[in-house]
């Protein structure tokens, strides 16, 4: 059993949880993901890592409680723990590799949508560790579900925040800031790193194409074993179809198909759902984006 | 002198029956079938079959304690070479191995020894039969890396000489392909494989579930950081593959990889699990090999319509004859000579068909199978709602790629000897990642080799 050592409820239906698991506290690197399994009945999930301290060997995820697992998962406490804990899977973000020098002189833009914040901050956290300071722009319906802001302040003077509502910082969408701050605003960034929901990441990749700023996006797909067994993680990159388990999850924006890439996430709604969704596209007259 | 009676008839579940469950196909003997199957056996001095087994299993001699009416010892001997007698009995191509030798076989029926060696090992378990014992703890460490046949094999010999022995599972249940690949009404997982490999936790072996070897820890890790003073890679062939066709990207389209994990290892068929599966209506599965069978049985199983779409003819089914044969008699619908060239999808992206070409055999190949070529101007399409992709499967390259100096050819299979030794000291391998795809008992036997390679090893390190 991997215990919970503390839990903590961030927003509505959204919690975070710092879990003891040795071995993966101990090699995880910013830009990875773990999979967790609540009980023997319960679904292989895959969750970003949010943080991980490996002399206390303990790792950090937030988890939402939308399904039958992760409802499950909400309803731990403290003391309780997980079956199974498996990680870290997939390639560690490029920017790792980066030789100091390289990465002095880039300059990151961070666009975290919901719960995207989970495995944005470990990445800002290794390159404020290195002197690198980023700018973050943290993207939620509104204010109660923007998620670590106080701990990316800790990090960067350079937070940003959008809220669909106004009810805090900018009022629109993540990439309309986007395109005020860099041409409005003036400023230079040489590399965006988008995480959230696909149809966000679509829409970054989409605008910073346009002010030609190379991007990178991490593909929360389905997974079964995450280590590259089942396939049900197939994205399409530059015309390729890759393994996001394997060789990513963190992949190239701008060569994504990202439509593929969110019908393939509707996958296993049941046929039912499929119906009703559907059916309600056809009333409305509007796209559906349940699950998106 | 042996009874000239025919082979007994092993009794099996009604297929109309079985074909809507999940319960086990064959029943197997009760000993009254086994004690008179048994008494068939020549007892031969030069015994053919034990030759044919890829672990040398003692099989005149088991089966003279079965004529003996002591099944207890029968499973003693079975046990100094295997510790899987369930599962090998009921998985193993006995067909081509130890009946295929036997020599009643070349006017007659081959004695059924995989039915009587299954019928010990059911027997022996239930009956609570103390099989091998290892020896005191010999200040030894080895990680295994993968439970599945090939590790589990090498971590009891190891064990059974007094090595500490961890085994490393990427997955939550060990067991590797046992338990995620080789269906429930083949291979039932908590009667028959939860039992065997608690023998082989019995034994004094750890098995540490939830470690990704090349992520969690690597194999260096493992040597320099953790004590182990070799390392033997049992770690399969899972990563699947795909035609490369349009379309297979369509909702609907996945490996058989994925559908049996699903359903074997997350039990997506009770309900009482959280794991989603999709079968639609109908499910045309891509393969003729176990794989395909046990991907089309079990979506016949769901519920769905089941086909099977093969490039070659029926005589070229790589797959195990009595699994054909038991697929037929399921009603799965057999698409010999048809070979998929695109997955069609509706406006929503979801599969809605095959466009497939008839194909024709022509000369040889170099494996001398028959190579089947299009007939021009015949495309058809099939209509479907889920395609399985059953083309084969080859070693994930996370261990090696993570390992320096350890060498993989060009099908990504590690570069080992027959005794397991790689280009890198002190690590050894085995099975399906060094064979490619192949079979349980022959990843056993690589196991069992490579445990004597690592004994001698770490002997001579000493």
């Amino acid at each position: 059993m991997f215990k919970i050592l503390k839990k903590s409820e961030l927003a509505p239906s959204i919690y975070l949880m710092e879990v003891e698991a040795p071995r993966v506290a101990h090699a995880a690197q910013p830009g990875q993901f773990l999979i967790v399994i609540v009980d023997e009945k319960g679904e292989r999930i895959p969750l970003t890592i949010c943080d991980y301290d490996a002399a206390k060997g303990t790792v950090t995820i937030f988890i939402q409680a939308i399904g039958a697992s992760t409802m499950r998962i909400a309803a731990l406490n403290e003391g309780d723990g997980f079956a199974d804990f498996v990680g870290p899977l997939g390639q560690p973000s490029e920017l790792i590799h980066y030789s100091p020098e390289r990465l002095a002189a880039t300059k990151f833009m961070f666009v975290a949508g919901g719960l995207g914040a989970a495995p944005v901050y470990p990445q800002v956290k290794w390159l404020a560790e290195r002197g690198v300071q980023a700018d973050v722009i943290i993207g939620a319906k509104n204010e109660s579900l923007i998620l670590f802001e106080d701990e990316f302040r800790a990090l960067t003077p350079n937070v940003h925040i959008a809220t669909d509502d106004g009810s805090k910082g900018y009022k629109g969408l993540v990439t309309n800031l986007l395109k005020e701050l860099v041409v409005e605003q003036g400023n230079r960034y040489d590399c965006v790193v988008a995480i959230g929901p696909m149809i966000m990441m679509k829409f970054v990749a989409l605008t910073t194409k346009e002010l030609g700023i190379p991007t990178i996006a991490s593909l929360n797909t389905l997974m079964v074993d995450g280590t590259g067994m089942c396939g049900a993680c197939r994205v399409t990159v530059g015309g390729k179809t890759r393994f996001a388990c394997v060789e990513g999850p963190e992949f190239d924006a701008h060569q994504v198909d990202f439509d593929e890439a969110m019908r393939r996430q509707g996958m296993y709604r049941t046929i039912e759902e499929r119906r009703r969704a559907a059916e309600a596209e056809r009333v409305a007259g509007h796209k559906c984006n349940i699950g998106l | 002198m042996a009874n000239k009676i025919p082979r007994v008839p092993v009794r099996e579940q009604d297929p109309k029956v079985r074909a809507t469950n999940f319960e086990e196909v064959c029943y197997g003997y009760n000993l009254e079938e086994a004690s008179l199957e048994a008494t068939r056996c020549l007892g031969c001095k030069k015994p053919r079959c034990v030759e044919a087994c890829p672990v040398s299993v003692k099989i005149p001699d088991f089966i003279h304690c079965i004529v003996e009416g002591d099944v207890a010892a029968a499973a003693r001997v079975i046990a100094q070479d295997s510790l899987l007698p369930s599962v090998c009995g009921r998985v193993c191509p006995q067909e081509t191995q130890c009946e295929g030798a036997c020599i009643l076989g070349v006017k007659g029926e081959p004695v059924a020894i995989g039915k009587l060696e299954r019928f010990v090992g059911d027997w022996g378990r239930e009956q609570g039969v103390a099989l091998a014992e290892a020896a005191p703890h010999n200040g030894h460490k080895v990680a295994v890396v993968g439970s599945g046949p090939a590790g589990l094999a090498c971590a009891a010999d190891l064990a059974k000489i007094g090595y500490g022995v961890t085994v490393f599972e990427v997955l939550h249940r060990a067991g590797g392909v046992l338990q995620y690949g080789i269906p429930e009404f083949r291979l039932p997982k908590e009667r028959v494989v939860g039992p065997e490999i608690e023998n082989v936790r019995r034994l004094g072996v750890k098995i540490e579930t939830d470690v990704v070897v090349g992520r969690t820890v690597t194999v260096d890790q493992l040597m320099d950081e953790e004590g182990f003073e070799a390392v033997f890679i049992g770690s399969g062939a899972g990563l699947p593959r795909f035609m490369g066709i349009p379309g297979e990207n369509l909702n609907g389209v996945v490996s058989a990889n994925e559908f049996l994990t699903r359903t074997n290892l997350m039990h997506a068929y009770d309900r009482q699990y959280d794991t989603p599966i999709y079968t639609g209506g109908r499910v045309v599965v891509v393969g003729g090999g176990n794989v395909a069978m046990d991907a089309v049985r079990t979506a016949k199983r769901l519920g769905a319509e089941a086909s099977i779409v093969y490039r070659r003819s029926e005589t070229e089914l790589p797959a195990r004859r009595e699994e054909v044969h038991h697929a037929k008699e399921e009603g799965i619908d057999f698409r010999m000579l048809t070979n998929p060239a695109e997955i069609l999808g509706d406006e929503r992206g979801w599969v809605k068909g095959i466009r497939c070409v008839r194909m024709e055999l022509g000369e040889p190949d170099a494996s001398g199978r028959r190579s089947p070529v299009e007939i021009p101007g015949s495309e058809f399409e099939i209509p479907c709602d889920v395609v399985i992709m059953a083309l084969g499967t080859s070693p994930n390259p996370l261990i090696a790629a993570t390992t320096p100096g350890l060498e993989t050819n060009r099908r990504g299979c590690v570069e080992a000897t027959d005794e397991g030794a790689t280009t890198r000291e002190g690590v050894f391998a085995g099975g399906d990642a060094v064979t490619g795809a192949a079979t349980v008992i022959l990843a056993m036997g690589a196991g069992r080799r490579a445990a004597a390679a690592i004994d001698a090893y770490i002997r001579s390190k000493n």
